[in-house]
C-alpha cells in the first residue's frame, strides 16, 4: 500500500450499520466484520477513485491530526484480509 | 443475562431437491412439501432474525428454487436488512428467475459441483446436472452477483481436487469452499464409501494450498479438512446456541442443521414462538450453550474455549449421548471410535444409498 495506490472495497462487500449492535458492519459472502467509527470512516473513502494520499488528507483534516500511519496500516491491515483491494 | 448475538441464520425453505448426494446434509428423515412454512410464516422469521442481531442468511434447502416464492422471500430479507445467500445446486435457475432475485436485492448465489469430471458428477447427484449447472453459473456472473461455488469432498473426487479449483475459477467463480463430508445423517450412511484415505487428504491439502496462492486475488479459495484426520475436534460455529441457527422447512429451530437427530432433544417451533424467545428460552438451545454441561476431559481442558468440546451431533451420531466429547479429540478414550472407523474396509460407490424421501405410507 502506496499514497498512489487506489484501495476500494472487495466487489462483494457491502458497508452497513447494525441498528442491534449499534456498530457499523462490513458484509459480504458467509462474513461479516464489526467496525468501529474511524474504520467506518476510512471505508466509507475507499471509493475506487480517491488514493490512499486523498484519504489521508480528508480524514488528517477531518480529526485535525497526522491519521497517515493509522490509516496505512488499517487498509493494509484489510487488505491482507482480502476485503480491500488496491492497485 | 444472556449475552450471545447470532450472526447468521440458516433457512432451509425446503428439503425437496431435484439432486440426491449420498452426503446430503439434511436429515434421513426429509420433510415434506405440505408441511412446509408459508410465505408470511418465512417473511416475519426473517424480520425476528434481523431484529435479534442476525446479519447474514442463507436461503437454503433441499433446493431452494423449487419455493415460488423465493424471489418474494429474498426481497423481504434484503428489505430487513440481510445479507443473503442463494445456497442452490443451480437446477431451475433461469434467466427470468435469476433477474428477478437480481431486482429482489439477492446478493450472493451458491452453486454447489459436484466433480470436476461430469460422468462421476452426475453419478453423485444422482441426476443429469452439470449442463444446467454450467448455464446457472453463466447467469450468476451475467448479471453481477457474488459468486461462490462449493463442493463437497470425498473419496471419489479428492485426487481432481486442482481440476475442481480450475473449473470454478473457469466458471468465473469469486470464491471456491471445499469442504471435505461431514459424517451425520446420510454421510454417516455412505460413510465407508465416502472415506478417502490419509494419503488423498495429504496430497489435496498440499494441491488446495498452492492454488490458493495461485489464485490469490482473483479467487478466494477455503479448505475445511476432513476432523476424522484432525486431532482435535472442529469449534461448530463458535459453540452451541452462540452465532448460529437454522429453522428446518416446517418451522423447527435448531442450533444446527444436524440437531433432529439428536433424540434426547426437543425442538421448538416458529409457528409456536418468536425467534427471540426461542433463542433465549427454547431448552435444545440452551442444553450446551457454555460450558456447564460439560464433562472430562473437556471441563478442564483449556481447548475447550477453542472448540467448545467439538460437535454435539458427532458425539451423539457416535456415542449415543450429545454431552460426551466429540470423539474427534485425540484426549478423550472414545477417539477409539474414530479410529477404528478409519479402518473400516473401503467399500465402492456402487454402494451409496441416495438420499430420497422415505416412501409415502400405502394406502389400503
Amino acid at each position: 500500500m502506496t499514497l498512489d495506490s487506489v484501495p476500494r472495497l472487495w466487489r462483494l462487500a457491502r458497508l452497513d450499520f447494525d441498528p442491534v449492535r449499534q456498530r457499523p458492519v462490513l458484509l459480504y459472502p458467509e462474513g461479516a466484520v464489526l467496525l468501529n467509527e474511524t474504520g467506518a470512516a476510512i471505508l466509507e473513502l475507499c471509493n475506487g477513485s480517491r488514493t490512499l494520499s486523498d484519504i489521508v488528507t480528508i480524514l488528517t483534516e477531518r480529526y485535525n491530526a497526522d491519521v497517515s500511519a493509522d490509516v496505512t496500516e488499517y487498509l493494509t491491515t484489510m487488505a491482507d484480509r482480502e476485503l480491500i483491494r488496491a492497485n | 443475562m444472556l449475552t450471545e448475538v447470532p450472526t447468521t441464520l440458516l433457512a432451509e425453505l425446503t428439503h425437496r431437491c431435484p439432486l440426491h448426494c449420498p452426503y446430503c446434509s439434511n436429515p434421513l428423515e426429509l420433510i415434506r412439501g405440505e408441511a412446509e412454512l408459508s410465505t408470511e410464516q418465512w417473511k416475519r422469521v426473517f424480520s425476528e432474525a434481523r431484529a435479534l442481531g442476525v446479519l447474514q442468511l442463507g436461503l437454503s434447502g433441499g433446493e431452494p428454487l423449487l419455493r415460488k416464492d423465493l424471489e418474494e422471500l429474498a426481497a423481504h430479507a434484503r428489505s430487513a436488512g440481510l445479507y443473503s445467500t442463494l445456497v442452490t445446486s443451480g437446477l431451475g435457475l433461469t434467466r427470468a428467475r435469476a433477474e428477478r432475485l437480481k431486482e429482489a436485492g439477492l446478493e450472493h448465489i451458491q452453486i454447489s459441483i459436484q466433480d470436476s469430471d461430469p460422468v462421476v458428477a452426475e453419478q453423485i447427484a444422482g441426476t443429469r446436472s452439470v449442463k444446467h449447472k454450467q448455464v446457472a453459473a453463466a447467469l450468476v456472473r451475467e448479471l453481477g452477483f457474488a459468486f461462490t461455488v462449493n463442493v463437497v469432498l470425498h473419496r471419489s473426487n479428492l485426487d481432481r481436487v486442482g481440476e475442481i479449483i480450475d473449473l470454478a475459477a473457469e466458471l468465473g467463480a469469486d470464491r471456491i469452499e471445499l469442504a471435505n463430508t461431514q459424517y451425520y445423517g446420510w454421510g454417516l450412511r455412505n460413510r465407508a464409501a465416502l472415506q478417502p484415505t490419509r494419503e488423498q487428504v495429504e496430497r489435496s491439502r498440499e494441491v488446495a494450498e498452492q492454488a490458493m496462492q495461485r489464485y490469490r486475488g482473483r479467487m478466494q479459495i477455503t479448505y475445511v479438512l476432513p476432523d476424522y484426520y484432525e486431532a482435535y475436534p472442529k469449534a461448530c460455529y463458535g459453540g452451541w446456541g452462540k452465532l448460529y441457527l437454522v429453522i428446518a422447512p416446517n418451522g423447527m429451530a435448531l442450533p444446527c442443521h444436524g440437531a433432529t437427530q439428536i433424540t434426547s432433544l426437543t425442538f421448538d417451533n416458529v409457528r409456536d414462538h418468536s425467534l427471540d424467545w426461542i433463542w433465549r428460552e427454547s431448552k435444545a438451545f440452551r442444553a450446551f450453550r457454555g460450558d456447564d454441561w460439560m464433562r472430562e476431559p473437556c471441563r478442564s481442558c483449556p481447548r475447550k474455549t477453542v472448540d467448545f468440546g467439538g460437535c454435539r451431533c458427532q458425539a451423539f451420531a457416535l456415542t449415543g449421548d450429545a454431552a460426551n466429547p466429540d470423539p474427534v479429540c485425540t484426549l478423550t478414550p472414545l477417539r477409539q471410535i474414530i479410529d477404528q472407523a478409519l479402518l473400516e474396509p473401503a467399500r465402492q460407490e456402487a454402494d451409496f444409498e441416495y438420499r430420497y424421501p422415505a416412501p409415502e405410507p400405502a394406502t389400503v
